[in-house]
């Protein structure tokens, strides 16, 4: 039984937390390949760069002597989401809407998203430093275990996690009603379905493009401070979660929100499933088999992580290309 | 005074000119037809009317405004609606949202066009939760023809509604067409047909070359054997 | 002079929708035979069969006499079958001299055993194929254009291009697709004379589908008409121009003849202060 929970711990919710942070990540992604039409490479130091505005405006609120329940990173992430989206809207503005304009091609305004990662990534060396930090600055983070009749090892879960998994839920509730209930949320499927003829039919693209760059920007912030509140933070936190992302949104298909979700969580999931020690699992009935365990069953050793959500990006590419949710191919 | 006039046109694509100095009037209330041979021209003209490509000299006026050249965006405020004739709904919408979409622009209620629209289209109100891509090609046409009738235009503009339809689904589409027009709604319409829309037309239009070829009725022009005999260049 | 072509009944479904039923025609060497019909009348489906871009899902057709039916087009290119594009397909970075020596096929210089170790029998093929070419842009009056870049020349010199790399090989029969789209009457003009000059001093054969019909008339002798899918007559395009069945195919009247139903409720929908 202990082995079960090790397997839930380690496995299961592991794989649920990236998960998570890939879906919020891929949400953003996939708006701006579907409407936008291009790869916005940024995105991950976007994800970081609005971490590091929650954890500021955090030693903000305690330099002002605030006190929380909640963790004050946690209550920092709102307004730097806001201010991560004007940001994102910012950048749009400056670097890709007068190359939109000009007519470039998709391939240029990726180019132009690889030179805006670039800079984020040295702007924000220059005034974070190099370091780690831990975002949890006015008190450590709390642990909560559930004891399970059978096992003295109990389910653990973090604060960060709990945040995260609550706010992820009430991200997909609340896009989903966004996208089906509202007019611009129809406006921005609308526009990611035929922009020609949205055009034609009268919808402000201009209006669309905020909204895009508004709920991207703010995920992108929320995926990175609530990774940082579990892991750390570090500068280059979220290069090492931009390729999975992009992944899960391929895997989702592409312009389609609801295919990034499952796709976040499906590469989520094989990642920390192939990295597990599955000769665990086979302990409790290790008496019942004929052959000895190895030591070690994990499907892909830890250094090769990386590799999981690649292949299986080869593999939906090759069967199924268009995606899981078959979204557009660009 | 006409709703809509054009004169003169030259229009193309970049440097290539297709129109060479057209004329058309369509007074309200009017059906009016444009048909002719492949490459005369017919698509080129609404799409000229409706501001997506260049027009190098000539007029286009509709309700005593000069639209010569104008923005597609800036249509729906003219109350001007396109149906174009390829990709014309919002695949992955429903019916009900193509609908809604139709109606962007517009500030104040519309469930009372909504319905009207689903009154002139029955078909529709069943599959209003489909998505539109599901549907089949006549259907299609239908959820375009309602998407654009949402900003209640004074004019609509249609390109080859009947193409790639069946020969029974043509006659409904025609049909619906005069519907449309029976609510005060003026059309201009480039169909392939020429003979049955002809049949319902006010006025028709015959390009060649990227001129006017013969003007006149409907019946006029269907009563005169030299214009059938045109389109094979005989 | 023989059939170049024969189609044999041939048919192509695509799911349910029968765009070419049952069609049967004959080319004949030395012609420049014509294509026509109304939109969706399934010519240029039964174009790309015969061109090797489409098999048909059942019939035959035959190449001077060889069965060919499915041969991927670049297998009926090797057996003298070439056609047009309507949209030039020009190496826009290689000159025009260049890009009509790239249209004869297994040049020595394109294997590495020959480039490397036979150089003098390359140099030798390359001399006698540059001169071809040359021949080529003479015939077509566009040699002051030799060492331009494909991709700066005007609209109209490529569709010359076009032609000139069907010249390039001895062709049997030059399939041409819509050549006069998007063309000016000067420049069509110059197409069809040296169409002209290749069918009559040169003996090349045309199968051309075309809806321009001052084009048709100028070149085409027979006139092949097909609707619905299959062929409906054919011959002389002023007989064919006065075709009563012709001129009510193309004019877009239809079998049941609900053209006069649907009058008579345009005209009650109209109501009496309507325009007539």
């Amino acid at each position: 039984m202990n082995d079960f929970i090790f397997f839930i711990n380690n496995g299961l919710i592991a794989g649920l937390i990236i998960g998570s942070i890939y879906a919020l990540g891929a949400v953003g992604v996939t708006l701006v390949f579907g409407i936008l039409r291009f790869a916005h490479f940024a995105h991950g130091d976007i994800m970081t760069m609005g971490a590091f505005f929650s954890l500021i405006i955090a030693y903000l609120l305690q330099a002002a002597g605030f006190h929380s329940i909640f963790a004050l990173v946690f209550i920092g992430m709102f307004p730097a989401m806001v201010i991560t989206a004007l940001i994102a809207i910012g950048f749009d503005r400056v670097f890709y809407k007068p190359l939109r304009e000009a007519g470039a091609r998709p391939i240029v305004l990726v180019m132009a998203s690889l030179g805006v990662t670039l800079m984020l990534q040295g702007v924000i060396r220059l005034f974070g430093g190099v370091s780690a930090r831990n975002m949890f600055i006015d008190r450590p983070k709390e642990i909560f275990q559930f004891h399970v009749p059978g096992a003295h090892r109990p389910i653990v879960l973090t604060e960060p996690e709990v945040i995260l998994f609550i706010f992820t839920a009430v991200t997909v509730v609340a896009l989903h009603y966004f996208l089906t209930r509202t007019r611009l949320g129809k406006a921005m499927r609308a526009v990611s379905d035929n922009p020609d003829l949205a055009r034609i039919t009268g919808i402000n693209t201009e209006h669309v493009v905020w909204a895009t760059w508004i709920i991207g920007g703010a995920l992108a912030c929320a995926a990175g401070t609530l990774l940082s509140m579990d892991v750390a933070l570090k500068p280059d936190l979220s290069w090492n979660i931009l390729l999975p992302i992009f992944a899960a949104t391929i895997v989702g298909g592409i312009g389609q929100p609801y295919g990034a979700i499952a796709g976040g969580f499906l590469v989520g999931l094989c990642e920390s499933l192939s990295v597990f020690n599955w000769a665990i699992l086979l302990r409790p009935i290790k008496p019942l088999l004929w052959f000895d365990i190895p030591s070690s069953l994990a499907i892909v050793p830890t250094q090769y992580k990386l590799m999981v959500p690649f292949v299986i990006l080869i593999i939906v590419l090759i069967y199924r290309p268009t995606g899981i949710f078959k979204g557009r191919v660009l | 005074m006409s709703l809509l006039s054009v004169t003169n046109l030259h229009a193309g694509y970049g440097q290539m000119t297709i129109l060479k100095g057209v004329d058309m009037a369509l007074d309200a209330g009017e059906i009016g037809v444009i048909v002719g041979p492949n490459g005369a021209g017919k698509s080129t003209m609404l799409k000229a009317i409706f501001g997506m490509l260049t027009i190098s000299e000539g007029s286009i006026s509709f309700d005593g405004a000069d639209v010569t050249g104008i923005r597609p965006e800036k249509l729906a405020g003219h109350k001007i609606a396109f149906v174009p004739q390829e990709a014309n709904v919002f695949a992955s919408l429903t019916v009900q949202e193509n609908l809604e979409m139709g109606a962007y622009s517009r500030r104040d209620a519309y469930d009372g066009i909504i319905d009207n629209v689903y009154e002139l289209f029955p078909d529709l109100k069943n599959k209003r939760r489909q998505p539109a891509g599901e549907l089949s090609g006549g259907q299609r046409q239908m959820v375009a023809f309602g998407r654009a009738l949402m900003i209640e235009p004074k004019l609509i503009l249609l390109d080859e509604p009947t193409a790639g339809l069946s020969p029974l689904f043509m006659s409904v589409i025609f049909d619906r067409v005069i519907a449309i027009n029976r609510t005060g709604v003026t059309v201009a319409m480039v169909e392939q047909n020429a003979k049955q829309a002809l049949a319902i037309a006010h006025k028709g239009f015959v390009l060649a070359n990227g001129q006017n070829s013969y003007t006149g009725t409907g019946s006029e022009l269907l009563a005169n054997p030299d214009v059938a005999r045109s389109f094979l260049g005989g | 002079m023989g059939t170049i072509i024969e189609v044999r009944s041939v048919s192509k479904r695509f799911g349910g929708f029968l765009a070419v039923n049952d069609c049967s025609l004959s080319v004949m060497a030395g012609s420049v035979t014509g294509l026509i019909g109304p939109n969706g009348a399934g010519k240029s489906t039964l174009f790309n069969i015969v061109a090797g871009n489409l098999a048909p899902t059942s019939g035959t057709i035959l190449l001077d006499g060889k069965d060919v039916t499915g041969l991927p087009a670049h297998e009926l290119f090797s057996l003298g079958l070439l056609r047009t594009f309507q949209i030039a397909h020009e190496f826009s970075h290689m000159t025009v001299t260049e890009n009509l020596m790239m249209v004869p096929a297994q040049q020595s210089g394109e294997g590495l055993m020959d480039a490397w170790f036979r150089p003098g029998r390359v140099a030798r093929e390359e001399t006698a194929i540059r001169r071809k070419a040359e021949e080529v842009l003479d015939f077509l009056k566009i040699s002051h254009v030799r060492n331009e870049l494909a991709g700066n020349l005007s609209g109209g010199q490529k569709k010359l291009l076009e032609l000139g790399r069907t010249m390039m090989v001895d062709a049997k029969v030059v399939l041409l697709d819509e050549i006069a789209a998007g063309v000016n009457r000067t420049l069509l003009n110059d197409l069809a004379s040296n169409i002209e000059r290749l069918n009559q001093e040169l003996g090349y054969t045309f199968f051309v589908i075309e809806h321009d019909m001052d084009l048709i008339a100028r070149l085409c002798d027979p006139v092949i008409v097909m609707a619905a899918g299959s062929v409906m007559t054919q011959g002389h395009i002023a007989d064919i121009q006065k075709n009563e069945a012709v001129i009510e195919a193309y004019f877009g009247g239809s079998p049941t003849g609900n053209a006069t139903t649907l009058s008579a409720a345009a005209e009650a929908a109209r109501g009496s202060g309507a325009p007539a």
